[in-house]
């Protein structure tokens, strides 16, 4: 797509590429000042105080200890200090912003394996190293391994972040051109890790809305969700709208996003780390008032279903029309009462709009 | 046969400059492989599990067998002595032990090349090398391992005989600024070789008896590697530069005829980097899921360990300024450090710094950047060691004109080869790519082109080398006109290296006020 020939700078196609491109050129503005300095001086003082035979060689006290020589050490260690931290000070917020998806990002769900990405869209659409998204939004990637690290990397968007096994990691940017850029695993994975590449397609709002449409035909990821809940008996214990609270599992309904307190006397909040530990590693954090009763789904379950786990307690919502929320009817209710609410603490929800994709 | 058992510190550099060599020549050979495939974008030439293993086995020769023990087992063991006037180091018998323990890691690693080679990288991040990787990854541990000790009891002898060896009248401030950066070398290799000995042996465990430390699987934590390992290994990155800083310290002092400016500032700056190069190993962890605090922290203090290295760079410089500046062939390496040197330190500020790592980091501006300061930094300053002192390590002076030659062509070839990949970096070229999209092709191309005068470099002054040690016209004792004690005995130094223990009484680096005859 770009045409061969030496380029210095990829398409800057995310909110984010022109800060990092106007960093960049501070420091190579910077580097280059003091590299040609360093090179103008030592091959001036080369020529200029070459040796020339026959003239006597003059010893030099150090002058370094004389008073100049003092300003001079104190001058060449006070400028690359300051410089220097006005990198930090910049990359730093840079890095601030990197770090901090805004609040009513566009969620996608991303898993790395050998060799491939592996991406889900709330709406149900599953795609293989292709990621479908619209411009002008902010997109947050919630991202995890199934196998060993990977790194999510485009570098159109200038931004990355490894994706590890047994965790969850986030990556956010907005993307402000239409287009085609790579997706590149950035971080070694074995022997195909050259071939773990694929492709982002930012498209108009009108166009990804057309692409969502398409579908996949499986229902939401809330749904699949909830099916696969059905399915591994976590309902037969955990409350929900089918079954009345029996005391021995807590209530998942409002779960999410809120601060959950913990046996121990501690506290966590309930985002997709902890779900996901909770399902996997019960016996980890149990809930203030309940026994650690719950077997392990370790082995039972797909990285792929655990987001899709995940995404249908998110769809539970957050804690205030407890009951109301979830409906037994799993295919008609798809779009239902998920707005883009905030909890007491001010944590919005991460539930992003909805485009009206099932039939 | 009395040179396998030896304990003459110089034999047993000799003994240590010859493995190294042959070391280089293979970690080279698979650098030629590595600039073939990525001549073209497919990938044709080797098949992808092919290629990991070469660039593994580049970086696990290159660093752990040849940059790691190159200047400080041979320049430091040969010269330490000399420059403190003792007759040897503090443990003769140790110093022969160290060698041969490298020699036993090394055999680690031929085993590793010959039965199918490894295939993790050099840094052997887990889970993957641990339940994923089907190379030898046990076999190659175990002889980084196993190297490991011989580092820490080279870096021992150093601080013992530092400490204890010094000829009447050898204050610490009056040490040659060589043997300053050799203590501070010490101090990494003892403090930080055992972390990375402990965590190789941790990660044998989990690889082989599946207990669990790293893998998730086994209820481990991936990322807990590799803070251990940049924890090792990023000081190890100053115990590859500081001797080499040490060595130009010296080259630009002699061939300016003056003493280094700001001999303190120096000595400290060593210092300085051994300790804060502590603490900066986060800095290869910003995209890792760390902590944004964390981050920051680390980028801060990587600004901090910056500074004594700009303090160097810029107290050499004032050293030439009204000097009596000769180019002989270790000048030409001096100085191609200095340059080198400034645009890897340089470079390392764009990854220090948080919001421009994270489109960098495991792009190939991180290759260009560490080969500026590994090869252009560290190798320049082994080459420009080896010009200096190789007339008092074999008595024989090479050709002058031959030498001057190649080391211009390392000059250019080393940038041709590495400057295109800081563009390749900043488009967005991941590292560890067998193949790659079509639009990085022109700069590979030039980076490869810029390799072959690399190589033909490096091959010239092995030719004259071996051709001086025959031929050579012998070397007078003190053919630069230096000021240091192995000056001052025979080329090469007799066993006892000194007829009678020299007596100290001036500062280091007074140069005689008669006029220089230029030798080589």
């Amino acid at each position: 797509m770009e045409p061969t020939g030496i380029q210095l700078f990829p398409v800057a196609a995310s909110s984010i590429a022109g800060h990092v491109d106007a960093l960049y050129a501070f420091l190579v503005a910077v580097s280059a000042f003091f590299s040609l300095i360093i090179a103008f001086l030592v091959i001036l003082f080369a020529i200029k105080f070459r040796h020339r035979p026959g003239t006597p060689v003059v010893l030099h006290h150090d002058e370094s200890h004389s008073a100049g020589g003092m300003i001079l050490e104190i001058v060449w260690t006070a400028i690359p200090l300051g410089l220097s931290l006005i990198m930090f000070a910049w990359g730093a917020s840079i890095f601030f912003t990197e770090s901090r998806p805004p609040a009513d990002s566009l969620e996608v769900y991303v898993t790395g394996k050998r060799w491939m990405w592996k991406i889900q869209h709330l709406e149900g659409a599953r795609e293989i190293n292709e990621l479908h998204i619209p411009v002008d939004r902010d997109i947050r990637l919630t991202m995890t391994s199934e196998d060993v690290i990977h790194d999510f990397y485009v570098p159109a968007f200038r931004t990355k972040a490894d994706v590890v096994p047994g965790r969850y990691v986030t990556e956010w940017f907005r993307p402000t051109k239409t287009g085609q850029y790579h997706i590149f695993c950035a971080e070694y994975c074995g022997t195909k890790h050259s071939g773990m590449i694929g492709t982002v397609y930012v498209m108009s709002p009108k166009d990804y809305n057309d692409w969502l449409s398409t579908g996949s035909g499986e229902g939401s990821m809330a749904e699949q969700g909830e099916s696969l809940f059905n399915q591994l008996g976590c309902a037969n214990c955990h409350p929900s709208v089918i079954n009345k609270n029996n005391g021995r599992c807590p209530n998942l309904s409002g779960l999410f996003g809120t601060t959950v307190a913990l046996k121990d006397g501690s506290n966590v909040r309930a985002d997709e780390s902890y779900i996901r530990e909770s399902v996997l590693y019960p016996q980890a954090k149990i809930v203030a008032g309940y026994d650690d009763i719950m077997p392990t789904f370790k082995g039972l379950i797909t990285e792929d279903g655990m987001l899709k786990l995940v995404e249908y307690v998110k769809s539970l919502g957050p804690k205030n029309g407890t009951e109301s929320v979830a409906t037994p009817g799993p295919v008609e209710n798809s779009a239902s009462p998920h707005p883009s609410t905030h909890d007491a603490q001010g944590t919005p929800a991460p539930r992003a709009v909805r485009a009206p994709g099932n039939q | 046969m009395s040179w396998l058992l030896t304990e003459d510190h110089k034999r047993i550099a000799l003994l240590y400059l010859i493995v190294v060599t042959i070391f280089f020549g293979i970690g080279g050979m698979f650098a030629v492989f590595i600039r073939l495939q990525l001549s073209e974008p497919t990938g044709a030439m080797f098949d992808s599990n092919t290629y990991n293993k070469m660039f593994t086995m580049h970086g696990i020769v290159m660093v752990f067998f040849f940059l790691l023990p190159s200047i400080p087992a041979t320049l430091g063991n040969f010269l330490i002595p000399l420059m403190i006037g003792a007759k040897d180091l503090a443990f003769p018998r140790i110093n022969l032990l160290s060698w041969y323990i490298y020699i036993v890691g090394g055999l680690f690693t031929f085993y590793v090349l010959l039965s199918g080679g490894v295939d993790t990288g050099w840094t052997f991040y887990t889970p993957f090398s641990s339940s994923y990787s089907n190379g030898y990854v046990i076999a190659a541990g175990l002889g980084i391992f196993i190297n490991g000790f011989s580092g820490i009891l080279t870096g021992l002898n150093f601080i013992v005989t530092i400490h204890r060896m010094r000829a009447p009248g050898m204050t610490w401030f009056r040490m040659p600024l060589f043997v300053w950066a050799h203590y501070a070398t010490s101090m990494i290799m003892i403090l930080g070789t055992p972390v990375i000995a402990v965590t190789l042996f941790l990660l044998v465990l989990e690889r082989g008896l599946h207990i669990g430390f790293f893998d998730p699987a086994y209820g481990g934590d991936p990322v807990l590697f590799q803070h251990l390992f940049w924890f090792y290994s990023h000081p190890a990155v100053y115990i590859m530069i500081l001797p080499s800083m040490g060595v130009v310290t010296e080259i630009i002092s002699t061939f300016s005829s003056k003493k280094p400016f700001g001999y303190t500032f120096i000595a400290f700056s060593s210092v300085a980097i051994a300790v804060f190069g502590f603490l900066v190993w986060g800095h290869h962890l910003f995209v890792s899921s760390q902590s944004v605090y964390a981050g920051m922290v680390f980028s801060v203090l990587s600004y901090i360990v910056a500074i004594p290295s700009a303090i160097k760079v810029f107290n050499w410089t004032a050293t030439m300024y009204k000097g009596q500046v000769r180019l002989t062939t270790p000048m030409l390496y001096g100085i191609g450090f200095i340059g080198l040197f400034t645009v890897g330190g340089l470079t390392g500020l764009f990854l220090a710094c948080l919001g421009m790592d994270v489109h960098l980091t495991d792009t190939y501006f991180v290759i260009a950047h560490f080969h500026y300061v590994m090869v252009g930094g560290a190798i320049m300053g082994y080459l420009g060691g080896l010009h200096f002192w190789w007339p008092k390590m074999f008595g024989k002076m090479y050709p002058a004109g031959w030498s001057k030659v190649s080391a211009i062509i390392i000059f250019v070839g080393f940038n041709l080869t590495f400057f295109p990949q800081f563009l390749l970096g900043y488009m967005g070229m991941p590292r560890r790519y067998a193949a790659y999209p079509v639009e990085f092709q022109t700069l590979n191309v030039l980076s490869s082109a810029g390799a072959s005068i690399l190589g033909l470099g490096y091959l010239i002054p092995l030719v004259y080398f071996m051709w001086s040690l025959k031929y050579g016209p012998p070397a007078p004792a003190n053919p630069w006109g230096a000021s240091g004690l192995e000056w001052k005995t025979a080329s090469p130094p007799p066993t006892q290296n000194f007829e009678i223990t020299p007596v100290v009484t001036t500062d280091a680096y007074e140069y005689s006020t008669e006029e220089v005859v230029e030798v080589g």
